[in-house]
């Protein structure tokens, strides 16, 4: 029957020596199609032979899956079809929406992990029951996404109210818990192709939302008071010129002292008590000059005001605190972005547990299932991890056998096969058949919380490099309060008429400004840039590190490759086409979550284009091992080499290995009962840009090391893919870490790369870390750089980044220098007039920013 | 010059006005959304689907 489905449309595309078609490797697939029509939805190519179309607007327009055209039709069907005029960016390619994620969607119903991140409101009651959610948005490309977003959950029943922050993605949702469940409203947003996370904004994000408001409330003040005082002072400066009735002069001199007030109260606070901070912990930082001379300029300059002669110095004071403060906001302002996309990252699971309720024989139902928190779980209780599921804490196999995928915890990228009385690792993922697993460590005794507890062992011993700016700058403060010490005491016995006013002029011209402002500046233009290249740096030291890094240290899974494995060759051994096979194999893994068999289903899907219908009956599952099946009255066997070794007794012949340059590979072989039909060659794709950055980074004398817990075989077979030579494989946590301490020891600057939480300790441990936004939150939450696009090659841009920005820090404060040493002894010596100070030390603020705007250009 | 004597404090007003046009917007989340109206200004009027009207995008807090 699927013979004569076959048959049907992709066969005219096939030309006539089909014998041993060979598909998947890099660049050759479909390349014998014609250009293709894009998705109307998300922009990919259609497939050939595909024929699914949605009206939008008027228009039959095609489809490139059905999960894209079950997207657009929903979106068509709730009247928003206006999406598709306003948008400004292809859509994200849609996904199915599977009942098992719908499945995992009703857990945010129960109460238990509701009370992680929902707000009762309580002062609406009566018939309602409000209830307030903040969500993470997935898959927003542009500003028509939002309004998508917004339009359809605003025509939920009951939901109150929707709104979302174009700038950070984040919806806040009000609903009516008797009119609509929180599952139903993210599955609704799941069926017009996005995906929606609820998230716990905690009452730190409520601080920093309020210390921001501060922040503006203050730069705001400094600024509109700051120019009356300006006005008044560029006033004086010129009268002083070309002369000014003294009555005026005294006017000006009393309302700028007015209007100075409430800014310095204000305004100006924030360094004075920073100052003091840093006077308690016996520091000096760049507060301490600021505010003792933003203090003695305003002192000096009420002084003379009261007298009613000399110098008043109110216009230095507004522009130092408007200029800091600016720099200080546009700083915290880049890492607020950080730290809310690394928050993105977090809390995306929720961790929750099935639980089996034993009975009081001590025997458990697979009926009596309880949903609960996995901190709720204790030693001994029974859970039943799904496939696809993770298995929330360290315990034993009482039932069932399966693969699991301990990835992220050991670098493995297959599955490993567990059954009864095996014992595994809370954080690893179930993939084949569902289990019963007996709890047997919780807390800090697991496998999970010992590596936390090496990343924080790392982390204290991490080698500190102290930021060069401030390490330049404590020294330059000390010393300018010296020399300000020395031009007093000298001017106070040699004129003490004027030894208040050349002390202040010393101290305003020496400008912290220009200082405090070299590096915030470079950083947040810097941070932008990377911004763009998916790449979150959380410090400056972090970008003046990678700039220094001499030695680059990768992880293997997840890292240089995507992490998850694909059919790479397919090889027929018969007269029959491949496609032919690959779809009997692929019905044969139907049910199947484990990785071999998905990227079966997915290579069926993606080549053929019709999915024949074939009925297997007799299915049979042997874990580790292969399935058998029967089809149309033929025996099927598909599994691993052994395993159809016992079946029919062959074996690949290792010519065919070799021809096919596949012997180390995961091999799966579709046979009947007498012989090998097919055979498939499955690996852990490379991510495609991974070569270039190697060999970028190797055109800039970089050391390069692969580090993995994968097995000797295959990471020396990605090593020579990408060309790294020093590999070292089958690495635990400690072994990483201790092999970069080494090499640190040795005085290299170690820049480490991954993505697991395996890697997590060694990511602390390197000088600078890059985690890959995919990776596990532990990875993340520790790294100084955090690669949100997943494009490794923008690792090689950020690097370039990091270098101009370290070049501009260093032009910066050279040019701060420079001007100091030229001022300050003109300054000391008493030929700098106020107006001349105040000039030179805005001049030398815009040109430090100036120069760091040049990063923002590419 | 006389006229400065009327002038400074007719300034000075000005910029009170200004300081609490300023913290009254900070504090109504004005800065909040940088983008967002940009955008909604342009889609908003165009969905005749709603059944529902009460959706301002406004601050509920």
């Amino acid at each position: 029957m699927f013979l004569i489905q076959l048959e049907h449309p992709l066969h005219r595309f096939r030309t006539s020596s089909h014998k041993i078609c060979l598909f998947y490797e890099k660049n050759c697939t479909m390349t014998h199609n014609p250009p293709l029509t894009p998705c109307f939805h998300c922009g990919l190519s259609v497939p050939e032979g595909l024929d699914i179309q949605v009206n939008i607007n008027g228009n039959n327009e095609a489809m490139c899956c059905y999960g894209c055209q079950a997207v657009a039709q929903s979106i068509i069907n709730s009247g928003m079809g206006d999406f598709y005029k306003f948008r400004t960016m292809r859509s994200q390619k849609a996904r199915e929406v599977v009942p098992e994620f719908l499945q995992q969607l009703k857990a945010y119903d129960n109460p238990q992990v509701q009370k992680q991140f929902i707000s009762e409101k309580s002062e609406l009651t009566g018939d309602e029951q409000v209830r307030e959610v903040s969500l993470i948005l997935e898959g927003i490309v542009c500003a028509a996404c939002i309004w998508l977003n917004e339009q359809h959950l605003n025509a939920l029943p009951g939901v109150i109210s929707a709104n979302i922050n174009y700038s950070n993605n984040r919806a806040r949702v009000r609903w009516d818990n008797n009119r609509i469940s929180l599952s139903e409203i993210l599955e609704s947003i799941t069926r017009i192709g996005y995906l929606a996370h609820p998230y716990n904004p905690d009452r730190q994000q409520a601080v920093i939302e309020k210390e921001k408001k501060q922040q503006l409330r203050r730069i705001g003040i400094a600024a509109v008071l700051g120019m009356q005082i300006m006005i008044l002072a560029v006033a004086l400066y010129t009268g002083g010129w070309w002369g000014m009735e003294e009555p005026f002069r005294q006017l000006f001199r009393w309302v700028s002292l007015g209007v100075t007030v409430p800014l310095l109260l204000f305004a100006s606070s924030p360094f004075f008590s920073a100052a003091l901070r840093d006077l308690k912990n016996k520091r000096v930082g760049m507060d301490v000059p600021v505010a003792l001379g933003i203090g003695i300029a305003f002192s000096a300059s009420v002084l003379h005001t009261f007298q009613g002669s000399g110098e008043i110095y109110f216009d230095s004071v507004a522009m130092f605190t408007f200029f800091l403060l600016s720099a200080r906001y546009f700083e915290s302002g880049a890492r607020k972005r950080t730290a809310e996309a690394t928050e993105a990252l977090l809390n995306l699971q929720p961790a929750i547990a099935t639980k089996l309720i034993v009975d009081s024989d001590g025997g458990y139902d697979h009926q009596k299932q309880l949903n609960l928190s996995v901190a709720e779980l204790a030693i001994g209780d029974y859970v039943l991890v799904r496939p696809g599921e993770h298995i929330p804490v360290d315990g034993t196999i009482i039932e069932g056998t399966s693969g699991i995928n301990e990835s992220l915890l050991t670098g493995e990228s297959l599955p490993v096969i567990k059954t009864v009385n095996d014992s595994v690792i809370g954080g690893s993922t179930n993939t084949e058949s569902p289990l019963v697993v007996k709890i047997d460590k919780i807390g800090d005794d697991t496998v999970l919380a010992s590596i936390q507890r090496l990343l924080e062992e790392a982390q204290n011993r991490k080698p500190t490099i102290a930021k060069m700016a401030d390490r330049l700058a404590s020294k330059f403060v000390a010393i300018i309060l010296l020399l300000a010490g020395g031009v007093a005491v000298y001017w106070y016995q040699t004129d003490p008429a004027h030894w208040v006013a050349i002390t202040v002029a010393t101290l305003v011209v020496t400008c912290p400004c220009a200082l405090s402002l070299a590096t915030p500046a470079a950083f947040t233009a810097a941070s932008g840039q990377l911004a763009k290249l998916g790449l979150l740096p959380t410090s400056a030291t972090a970008l003046e590190t990678l700039s220094r890094a001499t030695d680059f240290v990768f992880d293997k899974t997840g890292t240089l490759t995507q992490g998850n494995i694909r059919l790479v060759k397919a090889v027929s051994l018969t007269d029959d086409d491949i496609e032919h096979h690959l779809h009997i194999a692929a019905a044969l893994e139907a049910g199947s979550e484990h990785p071999v068999a998905r990227s079966l289903i997915q290579a069926a899907g993606e080549t053929t284009q019709v999915r024949p219908s074939i009925k297997v009956s007799q299915l049979d599952n042997k874990a580790g091992a292969g399935v058998h099946g029967v089809i149309e009255g033929t025996q099927w066997y598909l599994g691993n080499v052994n395993y159809i070794h016992q079946i029919c007794a062959q074996s690949i012949s290792s010519t065919l290995l070799a021809e096919h340059q596949i012997s180390a590979m995961t091999l799966v072989a579709l046979a009947t009962e007498t012989k090998i039909v097919a055979v498939f060659a499955f690996d852990d794709e490379l991510r495609e840009e991974a070569s270039a950055l190697i060999r970028k980074l190797k055109q800039q004398n970089k050391t390069i090391t692969l580090m993995t817990g994968d097995n000797e075989a295959s990471a020396r077979r990605i090593a020579s893919q990408v060309g790294i030579d020093n590999v070292y494989a089958n690495m635990k946590p400690a072994d990483k870490l201790a092999r970069v301490q080494s090499m640190q020891q040795r005085g290299a600057i170690v820049a480490m790369t991954g993505d697991g939480i395996n890697d997590a300790p060694v990511l602390a441990g390197a000088d600078v870390s890059i985690a890959m936004g995919s990776g596990t939150q532990l990875a993340a939450a520790h790294a100084d750089l955090i690669l949100l696009s997943n494009h490794v090659e923008h690792l090689y841009a950020g690097y370039l980044i990091s270098r101009r920005t370290l070049k501009i820090i260093r032009q910066n404060l050279s040019w701060a220098f420079g001007y100091n040493l030229l001022a300050i002894p003109a300054a000391a010596t008493g030929h700098v007039d106020p107006w001349m100070a105040a000039i030179g030390m805005s001049a030398s603020s815009l040109l430090v920013v100036l120069n760091a705007l040049r990063l923002t250009r590419s | 010059m006389e006229a400065l004597y009327l002038l400074i404090p007719l300034a000075l007003l000005l910029v009170a006005i200004i300081v609490w046009i300023f913290l009254w917007a900070v504090k109504s989340d004005q800065f909040d959304d940088l983008e967002g109206p940009a955008h909604r200004i342009i889609m908003e009027d165009d969905d005749k689907v709603k059944e529902k009207t009460d959706n301002e995008p406004s601050d509920h807090k």
